[in-house]
């Protein structure tokens, strides 16, 4: 297969960035998309030029790293998928590649297609956690849960975090990454002791980052790797109201 | 009279632990203030680690080469952690648990070790579940178990298929919770490139900022590493791409000595090699083998379809050769049978680098409802990598390197042959032996980060109170940053011809061919020399782009893969020194009709190597391996 890609590049933060073709051939239809990117850093790197920087690391759909976008959507052209698992068999031979960083202000562009979302943990950091210390806990079984509850709580921790839902968003909105985080809590017992507090602080620091707000496009949603639901975001917004109020 | 000492405390195994608890040194509070410890690594070891360490009130710099700690390759674990909780009323217990540990890893640990970790196992599973880690649940609310190869209770725990990413992200929490609290600094895209030594012990790093190529030193009154294993040596492996052995490395060239480096271990079932393009391989989880039979063709070389081959020209080959464990023999063995059975002409797919891993009698049985709620994602995977659907096809698996047991060689308080530097996780090679059970390195991980070095950190740290902060302008500080500068200027210069991933798949297609699921002395001697000859030749033609001031991948990987090259060296000594076959390290020489022959008389110890300089032969050192409580025996799952 043969492919034009039409890829961002940006020495780092300060420079201006610009779209630059590249033609790329031989390419089989059963390699992975990244697979096709390293074939074109090596082709790069022979001819002494810089290989296109891209994260990336597990490679199996679960670290979150990947981030690119692809032909206008974040994690390429297929439901459910993030960038590592997309295989050249999903695109058409001699067509043209489109290839850009997530964009969204709070995810600043360190070079080419490697943006910084460390905004995520910040967000993490005030409020995405149980506060309870090693070894202060009782029995795991002195804790039981719904398991339609615990279903439920599973569904949405299996968020990645990788931003999608963000680069999606046409106001760059992280409210379906947060909401995931405090339905996951909102839904154990664990969590309840602290609901009111986790969401309020998460909220504060996702509007501090700079983050949009949510207009409930659903955009979030369609593009996410991994199916989290918008419910998960009126489950927020309903957390949110509840600990306003009280 | 060796110079390792396991520092293993006298008593009773059941009551080793607990009195080493009862007696160990402490720091008192406003001590721990004072005291600065620094932790490379965020995965299960590490970050949980680092969060325990804060809330004991100690300052906590951690250090992660990715973009944020909750990225760390722990994540991609998928089938569960074992525990010995003993809910399922099944009779387990903490010595059955150790033991099966302690056979599983083909009698190559030490008992105080493996019986330590299986004892906290169950605190683990309480912390999680308090931390709101979403583990599978009964109807009635309780915890869900399922059983894993190489025991025959049910023992682990869950979520979904991916239970490392729901154990990580609850660490991640509670780092992160420390973080906001500012009891830990978090140094994301950081890479430790140096270790600092001042008398003796370890003072710091030298880390590198990856995003601005900037080299910082960074002070610490001890070092934990948290590293993760060495597996991407193969090029191949389930490992993510970042993963390295560079800390490791680096420290044991000041120093910290290396254990069993050739326990490499080789999982079964995954995804088979597709194109000389792979960049990866892909696990599919060991929990598929409670419900998935693996079988070959009888005949070789047939290619009908595995639908057109009746019940009785298959071979369940695991089903026949161990029927009391069937398709839950433990990982090693697992991968040996699938080999053999290639090697014999019967392999299927393509390439007849493959076996099959098959539902159909699991989706008669259970229907497809049972079998999608079990696996599910793992299924969703497969399709979506080999574009073949599993519900009607049987998956096609084979094995590839996953994990490796040896690593920094470290005492019973997890201490490395260097004063003040501690090794966690899969970076020490200490519980696993010569081959690790499914759901164990997840237990190790947490276990260590967060019911292990919390204690026996202290008691180093106890002597360290009147130590002030050392500052980084101190000579060991510069003299590491300049031979880390230099190392980087020098891999920016040679300006070869040939690019960094180049050597990585040669380095990769040696260890492979002379180092991996089969070992004989001539083919790892006929290794060493390629292997050298590897080194020169990169450090002589290798092609870097760039510049060291800068977000440079290509320089990242230049440096990791010169690191592996070395390590490959000393992996393939390590494999020549053992003629032995014990668990994952298969001397073709040492057999009974392809079962592994140990020899427990010469072999039972840990090799310990000490670093000699690059070039020169490392210099072993023997740790004898006791066994006080348990026989060793032939292991034997048949």
């Amino acid at each position: 297969m043969k492919f034009n890609l039409k890829i961002w590049r940006q020495k780092n933060a300060q420079a201006a960035g610009k779209m630059v073709d590249y033609t790329i051939e031989n390419i089989n239809a059963d390699m992975s998309f990244l697979e096709m990117m390293d074939v074109l850093n090596e082709q790069l790197i022979r001819k002494g030029d810089e290989p296109v920087a891209f994260d990336h690391d597990c490679r199996e759909g679960i670290c979150g790293m990947c981030s690119m976008h692809i032909n206008g959507r974040p994690h390429g052209p297929l439901r459910g998928t993030t960038t590592c698992q997309l295989y050249m068999r999903n695109f058409t031979d001699g067509e043209t590649i489109f290839i850009e960083p997530f964009r969204a202000n709070s995810f600043p562009i360190i070079r080419d297609l490697v943006v910084d979302r460390s905004a995520f943990d910040r967000i993490m950091q005030v409020g995405g956690f149980v506060s309870v210390n090693t070894g202060q806990v009782q029995d795991a079984n002195n804790i039981p849960v719904n398991k339609a509850d615990a279903d439920l709580a599973m569904d949405a921790a299996s968020c990645i975090g990788c931003g999608a839902c963000v680069a999606a968003c046409k106001n760059a909105s992280a409210s379906l990454f947060v909401s995931a985080k405090i339905s996951q809590y909102a839904l154990l017992p664990q969590g309840r002791i602290e609901a009111q507090e986790r969401v309020l602080a998460m909220v504060n620091q996702m509007d501090e980052e700079g983050f949009g707000s949510c207009t409930n496009t659903g955009a979030c949603e369609a593009e996410c790797p991994k199916g989290i639901s918008l419910t998960n975001i009126a489950r927020m917004n309903r957390e949110y109201y509840v600990a306003s109020i009280s | 009279m060796s110079v390792l000492d396991s520092k293993i405390p006298e008593g009773s195994l059941e009551n080793i632990w607990s009195d080493y608890k009862s007696h160990v040194k402490l720091v008192n509070p406003s001590n721990k203030r004072k005291l600065e410890v620094i932790v490379v690594g965020t995965g299960l070891a590490g970050a949980s680690a680092a969060a325990s360490l804060a809330e004991l009130g100690y300052k906590v710099k951690a250090y992660c080469y990715q973009d944020s700690p909750r990225r760390a390759h722990s994540i991609a674990a998928q089938g569960g952690i074992n525990a010995a909780k003993n809910y399922k009323n099944d009779g387990d217990s903490v010595f059955r648990l150790f033991y099966d540990t302690i056979k599983g890893g083909d009698f190559r640990a030490r008992e105080a070790n493996v019986y330590r970790l299986a004892e906290v196992s169950a605190s683990i599973i309480d912390q999680c579940v308090a931390q709101g880690v979403p583990f599978a649940r009964e109807y009635g609310g309780l915890l869900d178990n399922r059983s894993f190869g190489g025991a025959q209770v049910s023992r682990t725990f869950y979520a979904r298929g991916q239970t490392g990413q729901q154990l990580l992200l609850g660490a991640y929490s509670a780092l992160s919770r420390q973080i906001g609290l500012g009891n830990v600094e978090m140094f994301s895209r950081h890479e430790m490139v140096e270790l600092v030594n001042i008398d003796g012990k370890t003072r710091g790093i030298i880390a590198r900022d990856l995003k601005t190529g900037k080299l910082e030193r960074h002070f610490g009154h001890a070092v934990v590493l948290a590293t993760g294993g060495y597996g991407n040596v193969f090029f191949l492996s389930t490992n993510a791409m970042g993963c390295n052995v560079t800390a490791a490395w680096k420290a044991h060239k000041k120093g910290a000595f290396f254990a069993n480096p050739c326990y490499t271990q080789i999982h079964p079932t995954c995804i088979p090699v597709s194109g000389d393009y792979q960049s990866k391989l892909t696990l599919m989880s060991e929990s598929l083998r409670n419900d998935g039979r693996v079988w070959v063709p009888k005949k070789q070389g047939d290619k009908r379809k595995a639908i057109d081959i009746p019940e009785e020209e298959r071979d369940y080959y695991l089903e026949r050769k161990y029927p009391s464990f069937g398709n839950l023999a433990p990982r090693d063995i697992a991968s040996r049978a699938a080999k053999e059975a290639c090697d014999d002409g019967r392999g299927v797919g393509e390439s007849g680098l493959a076996v099959y891993l098959d539902f159909a009698d699991a989706i008669k049985r259970l229907g497809k409802e049972v079998v999608e709620a079990r696996y599910g994602n793992l299924f969703d995977m497969y399709k979506h990598i080999t574009n073949e659907d599993p519900y009607k096809l049987p998956m096609r698996i084979y094995p590839a390197v996953h994990y490796t047991m040896g690593g920094l060689w470290v005492d019973y308080n997890l201490m490395t042959t260097v004063k003040g530097l501690y090794a966690t996780g899969e970076c020490n090679f200490s519980d696993h032996g010569a081959n690790r059970l499914g759901a164990s390195a997840l237990m190790q991980g947490l276990a260590d980060g967060y019911f292990v070095l919390p204690y026996t950190i202290g008691d180093y740290l106890s002597g360290e109170i009147f130590t002030k902060s050392i500052s980084t302008d101190h000579p060991a500080f510069v003299e590491a940053e300049k031979a880390a500068n230099d190392r980087i200027e020098k891999l920016l210069s040679v300006n070869g011809n040939r690019t960094v991933d180049d050597f990585h798949r040669e380095l990769g297609k040696i260890m492979w061919d002379y180092c991996g699921m089969a070992r004989t002395a001539e083919g790892l001697i006929k290794a060493k020399g390629l292997l050298s000859q590897l080194r020169e030749d990169f450090w002589k033609d290798v092609k870097v782009t760039g510049s060291a001031n800068e977000l440079n991948i290509d320089l990242e990987k230049a440096g990791r893969v010169a690191d592996f090259i070395e390590l490959g060296e000393l992996m393939v000594n390590d494999a020549l020194q053992r003629n032995e076959s014990c668990g994952g390290h298969f001397r073709v020489e040492y057999q009974d009709e392809g079962e592994a022959k140990r020899n427990d008389d010469e072999y039972a110890y840990v090799s310990a190597w000490e670093h000699k300089g690059v070039g020169h032969e490392a210099q072993l050192h023997k740790e004898a391996l006791v066994f006080e409580n348990i026989k060793l025996a032939t292991r034997s799952y048949k």
